[in-house]
């Protein structure tokens, strides 16, 4: 696998299907130079005379991940939408299987615990039983709940155990079975099919019931459907410009890395001997990181020394008025989860939904900004290394990086002037690659799905998470995650978020007529049977 | 809870008639108060009755000190604290007989029993099960319709 793509600072996130042809081109080699390719609107001759098999289905979700099994959930679930009538078409087996990869090499493994609240279940509609009463059921502790009823004034918000998330997950995946609408491989495109509905073109991971090919290669099939939801996540990593040059032009993938990818070997090197490591970053993964080398100098007795290198300095308090003003200190903005509470269900998400255009960008504007959780004991770790003098905080950014020996030289440019900084590891935690054309489906509904790009650069999507100028006939196509991230609703890519996605999408198909609308009754009911965990 | 002006005060509205009143109904007759049942019932349905009608604008005030939240939520824990002062208030009102259709004196002890029984799981039912039968509730602000 190579870790730079031709697109520059971009590092595809690994998958563990070894066994799929290497270096593919943009379609099978079937559809190449085809007319397939080319156009926009499918027939059902076109893709009968290219040879690929077709298979109808009237629902697919391309993606596999969090956003697919929140959405199958919920059609499944609220909508009563039969499994034989879904496909997942996915790379990976397990619809956590990424996320379970970035927190864990994010240094966040099951038994600590995520950014999300009590009530954004996962696997759970309604959001109750919550985590934190199903904590205290289980472990037969008052704690979770004293904290929940105490947050966040009188104490931290509660958060839950990433292993009880992803628990609950694989036993919600059972109940509506998942593992029989998945079906494994690299979805290539989704185009419209003339006469409405979709083509999603899929090359089978082998093994799966592909048609085979020549070479030992599974050849492409297609499925036809009506509606199409896609849910494909983040492309790969990003990097700070100057710290994917060092990468690139040093060829050392070694010294700088990225807060999610595994960067075991700088933990493991600091243990073994004294060294400096940078760290740029304001958000959860720096204050995961930090937590981890602060934990493991105190446990190991490791002499290292941090430096903490922030673009902008939050020194207090920051916001235009009294009334939109947001917690900040030692450098951080703080705030409890990724956006602003109200933005899954209160005030924020009322005034998102009915703003338009420039309104809506100042809005964005105006809960933009890189935060972390306040958590009491990622406090006194911090003030315990600022007292020791084994952390600093640096406002700046690098002009360039560069390698003397087995040391990183960084130019530091910050308000004061310019200063040097050597360090043995640099560990850039400033996030994932969300750059909508970087993603091969994504690239190619903007170039022949209709898609346009919203003001913030991703998918233009509406309320209902349909993407708009993609409609084929009597067919919708539905984005959510990431992806859809700019428009009405902010808080896409979380847990409730995706839910929040899941219902809109589910929504608008029983508005079509296509499922069923769940109201109070079936939801009590549905509920029961979540509860004493019936198959659906 | 992340609740909306509206939102409030649909859900406080509907808590308080439906859960309210049917634990109202339930335990009027076992509470410490003299006279017939119907004047009973009277007396604690009028309390209900001012409970929700005063509580519309305790909830804009709410809503009102929510905004100097970043986070516009309502902690959960306000809503609890929240019984004192609400609960001066009607009791005020009613010990010194000034809620209309009162049939009789409301005594301190039917009082204090009555409003913390109906608060305490109108706020149990409205933090748990109260998203069990409506799902686009909590994503609404609060508002049921």
């Amino acid at each position: 696998m190579t870790n730079v793509t031709a697109a520059g600072h971009h590092r595809p996130l690994p998958t563990s299907s070894p066994t799929l042809p290497a270096g593919p081109p943009a379609l099978a080699p079937a559809l190449e130079h085809s007319d397939l390719e080319r156009s926009d609107v499918w027939t059902d001759d076109m893709v009968f005379r290219a040879g690929i098999p077709m298979y109808d289905v009237p629902f697919v979700s391309v993606g596999g991940g969090m956003g697919s099994f929140v959405a199958v959930d919920y059609l499944r679930v609220a909508g009563g939408v039969p499994a034989s009538d879904i496909r997942v078409l996915s790379n990976i087996s397990r619809p956590w299987q990424t996320y379970e990869y970035l927190t864990r090499v994010s240094q966040l493994p099951r038994h600590r615990r995520i950014r999300s609240d009590s009530a954004s279940r996962p696997g759970n509609l309604w959001g109750f039983p919550s985590y934190a009463l199903q904590e205290a059921v289980q472990d037969k502790t008052l704690k979770p709940l004293v904290q929940v009823l105490l947050e966040p004034v009188f104490a931290d918000f509660y958060t839950p155990l990433l292993g009880n998330v992803l628990n609950g997950m694989e036993r919600e995946a059972g109940r509506i079975g998942y593992w029989d609408m998945l079906v494994q491989g690299e979805v290539r495109t989704v185009r419209r099919r003339a006469g409405g509905g979709y083509f999603t073109v899929l090359v089978p991971r082998l093994g799966q019931g592909g048609q085979g090919g020549q070479g030992g290669l599974a050849g492409p099939i297609a499925y036809r459907s009506r509606d199409v939801h896609v849910a494909v996540g983040y492309s790969g990593l990003r990097f700070l410009p100057e710290l994917q040059r060092f990468r690139e032009q040093m060829n050392d993938y070694h010294h700088v890395v990225n807060g999610y990818e595994n960067h075991e070997h700088v933990y493991e090197a600091l243990r073994r001997r004294p060294g400096t490591v940078i760290v740029r970053g304001s958000g959860i993964v720096t204050s995961a990181v930090l937590d981890r080398l602060i934990r493991d100098r105190k446990q190991y007795g490791s002499q290292t020394q941090i430096v903490h290198v922030l673009r902008n300095y939050v020194a207090g308090r920051h916001g235009p008025h009294p009334w939109s003003r947001r917690k900040g200190r030692d450098g951080y903005a703080y705030q409890g989860f990724n956006y602003p509470k109200s933005a899954w269900g209160g005030q924020l998400k009322a005034r998102m939904r009915r703003r338009e255009g420039g309104d809506l960008v100042q809005a964005y504007n105006q809960i933009e900004g890189t935060t972390t959780p306040w958590r009491r004991h990622w406090q006194r770790g911090l003030h315990e290394a600022r007292r020791g003098g084994w952390y600093r905080a640096e406002t700046g950014t690098f002009a360039d990086l560069t390698l003397d020996g087995d040391m990183v030289v960084g130019r530091l440019q910050g308000p004061d002037g310019e200063q040097e900084v050597r360090a043995d590891y640099v560990i850039d935690c400033t996030g994932l690659d969300g750059d909508v054309a970087e993603h091969r489906v994504l690239r190619d509904l903007l170039e022949h799905g209709g898609a346009r790009r919203n003001p913030l650069g991703r998918l233009d999507v509406e309320r209902s998470f349909e993407l708009r100028g993609a409609g084929s006939g009597v067919g919708r196509l539905y984005v959510t995650g990431a992806a859809s991230y700019g428009g009405y609703f902010p808080g896409v890519d979380t847990f409730l978020g995706l839910q929040i996605s899941a219902q809109e999408v589910t929504d608008d198909i029983a508005r079509r007529g296509y499922c069923r609308r769940m109201g109070p009754a079936r939801s009590a009911i549905e509920w029961l049977r979540w509860a004493r965990g019936r198959q659906i | 809870m992340v609740p909306t002006v509206f939102g409030r005060i649909q859900t406080r509205l509907f808590l308080l008639a439906i859960v309210g009143g049917a634990l109202t109904a339930l335990i009027t007759p076992i509470l410490p108060a003299g006279g017939p049942m119907a004047q009973r019932y009277q007396t604690t349905f009028i309390v209900l009755a001012a409970v929700a009608v005063i509580g519309v604008a305790w909830e804009v005030i709410y809503h009102f000190i929510m905004q100097w939240r970043w986070e516009k939520d309502w902690p959960t824990v306000f809503g609890l604290l929240t019984l004192v002062p609400e609960g001066l208030v009607v009791w005020a009102l009613a010990t010194r007989r000034l809620l209309p259709g009162l049939p009789g004196p409301v005594t301190t002890a039917v009082f204090v029993i009555h409003f913390l029984a109906v608060w305490m799981l109108v706020w149990m039912v409205g933090n748990g099960p109260m998203r069990v039968p409506f799902i686009r509730w909590r994503f609404r602000g609060g508002r049921l319709w």
